[in-house]
């Protein structure tokens, strides 16, 4: 990050340049622009890569998308210098990288896919265009979020509200007649709006994680204190724990009932960590790791969707032409990429069904290679990592649980992905954060970036101008006053 | 809580480690097997995409080649004369993979022998789009188009295998019934789905090719075993064997009677030469038993009938004389029934052997394999394998199937050539006295410097029932292919 300069990271800021008005810590932005401009490069140069290996005629257009993007990013790095000027400069290079990598590989797969004819007997319709429009749709989003909270902590006197909301967001899909409301492969979490549908489960999320942080924050002490021993947990009274296990089971509930088993065990996993990280206590993980054990079994006795999974996950060739079907195509499709990759534009996504939303950091391994897919993982990793940074460095409390949690939340959705197209884990249908074609995905995650970017303004901005001290001279200038000798 | 937050941030990296790690088993360890698993249709979109080289005939006139198409395949696969060289081509589908030379020859025609690698490293730095190399077989177009004609005009179901006795190149190869493998290759799926189901559901049996992957008894085309085992042991044209009518094998109540009950000789000896034209079952039947089976399969392997790994390069099945575990056995062994079973191209190679003066030249398919600019990268030069006998017993056995010709009844004779052959009538089935037999004809010519030796199978009668003999029904045939073979001098 260049040469070492006064208050960079790492740097011990002395605090005789904290305290003084007159030198503020550097903002970074300058930085974060040219990382900007760097993805934005980045960026240009596979959609050239992805246009030459599907030999189209290369022109001046692509420079001029690339350029459209670079102006989009600019704009936001515009708001991000004026409303939240100490914000984090690695973070949204991170994302700027990992959308427009997206849009490549969404445009990509859509040169694949051009004129195939779906099962339900329509033409593919090319998902890139949209995804443009929901990029450029979620960075407004993303600036109007920055400009309205000014300050994180606003956001913990609505917690219950947001709780509230979270819980009616997500059921909504469940409780709406199928005209409005149509499943799509089993999962009852779209609402269809004619020209475009949005998945209000995705919005849910934040709003649920803005209650958990806010309520685990106002009853942190009584959690600690007030209650009882029971098998070396100190369990929280009835009253305290409630609201939050009713929270809890309710979300998880509607979303396996939905049939959305990536979302639930999302969900699942974040309000454990927002628990474990606000009480201090690791008996709670283990409590949570057991109940979602048991959660598992049952819901692996109970339905026959999860079973499929599972044995999809066990072995894939037990039915390679249908049920493992996808896994199989994706597993195949990143062995076949091997550690270089195919070359972007040079694989066969069209192999892999689904493969521009869930499946798509397969398609990133099989064209870019291990090393491609490692690439991507390790921008999600420093984007988490910063995130988890700041909110280790904000000083208040909500704005650490909150921090902490979205910072999880990001990573914990990767490795659910990813681990399930890998076949690490069993494959449960989540989006890739920013990669996936899809607008709710794209707007919530980016909501997801704006509270981050807000926490660490606050974690990285000088103390709010401190008081103006009584203006006193150093002691050693002071007059000396004589005082009479007592006698 | 910044404890818990670090500890949060160790497990966030753990879960990206792990993602690395299962990314590295993925694509690095497990690579190749995902890769190369048969329900990975990547590869095979590749080689679809690249130009395969052609399967051309041993005067130079195409067998398969490819036809640009503005699909995803980029490249379809073209049979001309489908049928009529589908034994030997085989077919080559998306959806059912390959057979025949397409199949043998795979790693060629799609460009990924190592023999092109000097090819694949110029394409790559003259940037010109990768082609697979092509296959000369040894098929002359004259023969095998006449092979199948004589099968095919007539509806009949059976084989013709010819091979050069000198040098062991696979002349012909047909089989009857026959499919296009224009339609295996289509693009459409659907076409290749429904032409694979009828040609599963036909009866005829049509994907079958019968020349090397059946075995059907050889009747007495086999007695040209026997007798080559019986001059080794010093036998000679003109050596007594017996000539009764009917023979009783022994320990049993079952007879085995010459065609028609009638006498061979004067009924009680006859010579070698007239058992041998007459085809008398009773001579052979009492010579296999006095030479014994060990002999007897020791002269068939030295024809090359037995030999369990074959490949011509399409796999052959092998060819036995079963158990022949009792003496009754031996007997009905040695006029080419009981448990024993060749195939058309086996019976061909046994009579290339007698005329090439007892040498057995190894059968092949393949003449030439040419890069993709046409250049030879390597041939098939001639193969001697074994000397099954001596070239003066070669010759008393060619004079006795002289002799033999001279006996048998069949039209298309040709005149000015000489032809030395031996027929078959195989029985076979449960119930044998009333199924249909198969009619055989093995031949060479002309006798005295023989250029083609043929094998000629026409399954169950072919279009005259159970009446049939090798004579009447399979010998025309093999007449029709050896005058095509001559006749182009």
């Amino acid at each position: 990050m260049g040469s070492p300069v006064p208050g960079a990271e790492g740097t011990p800021v002395s605090p005789a340049s904290s305290t003084s008005p007159g030198l503020r810590p550097p903002t970074k932005r300058s930085t974060e622009l040219f990382m900007l401009a760097f993805s934005a490069v980045l960026v240009t140069l596979a959609l050239i890569l992805v246009e030459a290996n599907q030999e189209k005629e290369l022109s001046l257009r692509i420079v001029w998308y690339g350029l459209a993007y670079l102006a989009l990013l600019s704009i936001t790095h515009l708001a991000v210098r004026a409303w939240a000027p100490y914000a984090d400069p690695v973070m949204l290079p991170c994302v700027a990288l990992l959308n427009g990598l997206g849009l490549v590989v969404i445009h990509r797969i859509d040169l694949a896919m051009e004129g195939v004819v779906m099962p339900d007997g329509s033409v593919w319709s090319p998902a890139a265009p949209k995804q443009v429009l929901w990029t450029a749709i979620a960075l407004v989003l993303f600036i109007v979020a920055l400009k309205v909270l000014s300050d994180h902590r606003t956001l913990a006197r609505y917690g219950y509200t947001s709780g509230l909301l979270g819980l009616v967001a997500l059921m909504l899909p469940g409780v709406l007649p199928s005209f409005i409301a149509p499943p799509i492969n089993g999962a009852k979490i779209w609402l269809n709006f004619g020209a475009f549908s949005i998945q209000p489960g995705e919005f849910a999320k934040i709003l649920l994680m803005v209650f958990f942080a806010a309520f685990l924050v106002s009853k942190r002490d009584l959690f600690t204190t007030a209650g009882r021993r029971v098998l070396g947990l100190d369990l929280p009274r009835a009253r305290d724990l409630g609201p939050l296990i009713a929270a809890w089971a309710v979300g998880v509930s509607i979303m396996v009932l939905q049939r959305d088993l990536g979302s639930s065990l999302l969900f699942f996993g974040i309000v454990l960590v927002l628990l474990y990280v606000a009480t201090e206590r690791a008996a709670w993980v283990v409590l949570g790791v057991g109940m979602f054990c048991a959660g598992a079994v049952v819901a692996w006795r109970l339905f026959g969707h999860v079973q499929i999974r599972v044995q999809n996950w066990l072995d894939p060739f037990a039915d390679p032409d249908d049920a493992g079907y996808q896994i199989l195509q994706s597993l195949f499709g990143l062995g076949t990429g091997g550690l270089f990759g195919a070359g972007l534009g040079s694989g066969r996504p069209d192999e892999i069904p689904e493969a521009n939303t869930d499946f798509i950091t397969a398609v990133i391994g099989e064209e870019l290679g291990f090393v491609g897919l490692a690439a991507v993982l390790l921008i999600y990793a420093v984007f988490a990592l910063r995130g988890l940074r700041n909110a280790l460095a904000v000083r208040d409390t909500f704005g650490k649980l909150l921090g902490g949690g979205l910072a999880f939340a990001l990573c914990f959705q990767v490795f659910i992905v990813v681990g399930g197209v890998t076949k690490l884990i069993p494959m449960t249908g989540i989006t890739a954060p920013f990669l996936s074609y899809g607008g709710s995905s794209l707007l919530a995650n980016y909501i997801l970036v704006a509270l981050l970017l807000r926490i660490s303004d606050a974690a990285r901005a000088p103390k709010s101008a401190p008081k103006p001290r009584p203006q006193q001279p150093a002691i050693a200038d002071q007059f000396t006053v004589m005082v009479e000798r007592p006698k | 809580m910044n404890k818990p937050l670090r500890r949060i941030g160790i497990a966030m990296m753990a879960m990206i480690l792990l993602l690395m790690g299962n990314a590295t088993y993925v694509q690095v360890i497990k690579a190749d097997d995902y890769r190369k698993n048969p329900h990975n249709s990547r590869v095979l979109l590749d080689t679809y995409s690249r130009e395969r080289g052609s399967i051309i005939a041993s005067d130079g006139s195409p067998l398969a080649g490819v036809q640009a198409t503005d699909d995803r395949l980029k490249f379809l696969r073209t049979y001309a004369n489908g049928p009529v060289y589908a034994p030997v081509t085989g077919y080559f589908s998306l959806l059912y993979g390959a057979t025949g030379i397409e199949r043998a020859e795979d790693d060629l025609l799609n460009g990924s022998d190592d023999r092109l690698i000097t090819q694949r490293v110029s394409d790559l730095i003259t940037g010109r789009d990768p082609k697979g190399g092509s296959v000369q077989v040894t098929i002359d177009p004259r023969v095998q188009q006449a092979a199948f004609n004589a099968l095919s005009e007539r509806g009949l179901t059976g084989s013709v295998v010819a091979i050069r006795p000198s040098t062991g190149e696979i002349l012909a190869m047909a089989s009857t019934p026959s499919f296009d493998p224009n339609q295996l290759a289509s693009h459409d799926t659907d076409v290749q789905q429904e032409t694979w189901a009828a040609l599963n559901n036909d009866d005829g049996q049509p994907a079958l090719n019968r020349s090397v992957a059946q075995i059907y008894p050889p009747g007495s085309t086999f007695k040209l075993v026997v007798a080559a085992a019986a001059l080794e042991e010093g036998a000679n044209k003109e050596t007594q064997v017996d000539g009764r009518p009917v023979i009783t094998l022994p320990g049993t109540q079952t007879t085995l009677p010459n065609f028609n009950d009638s006498n061979c000789g004067d009924g009680q000896k006859a010579t070698l030469q007239e058992a041998l034209a007459k085809s008398c079952n009773t001579a052979f039947a009492v010579l296999a038993d006095q030479l014994g089976p060990d002999k007897l399969r020791a002269k068939a392997a030295q024809f090359g009938i037995g030999q369990e790994d074959l490949t011509i390069p399409l796999p052959v099945e092998p060819s036995t004389l079963g158990p022949m575990a009792d003496r009754p056995s031996v007997y009905q062994s040695g006029i080419g029934q009981r448990d024993v079973r060749v195939t058309p191209l086996a019976n061909a190679v046994m009579a290339a052997t007698i005329a090439n003066g007892g040498t057995r030249m190894q059968p092949h398919l393949v003449q030439k394999v040419l890069a993709p600019d046409l250049q030879v990268i390597d041939e098939t030069d001639p193969e001697e394998v074994e000397e099954a006998m001596s070239p003066e017993q070669a010759r008393m056995l060619r004079e006795m199937m002289v002799a033999s010709e001279g006996n048998t009844a069949g039209g298309g004779k040709l005149s000015g050539v000489t032809i030395a052959s031996k027929t078959g009538t195989a029985e076979h089935g449960e119930d044998v006295g009333s199924t249909k037999p198969h009619a055989w004809y093995v031949a060479f010519a002309p006798a005295e410097k023989p250029e083609i030796a043929v094998a000629v199978i026409v399954e169950n009668g072919g279009d005259v029932g159970q009446a049939a003999t090798g004579g009447r029904v399979a010998a025309p045939i093999g007449r029709a292919v050896i005058g095509a073979a001559l006749g182009g001098r």
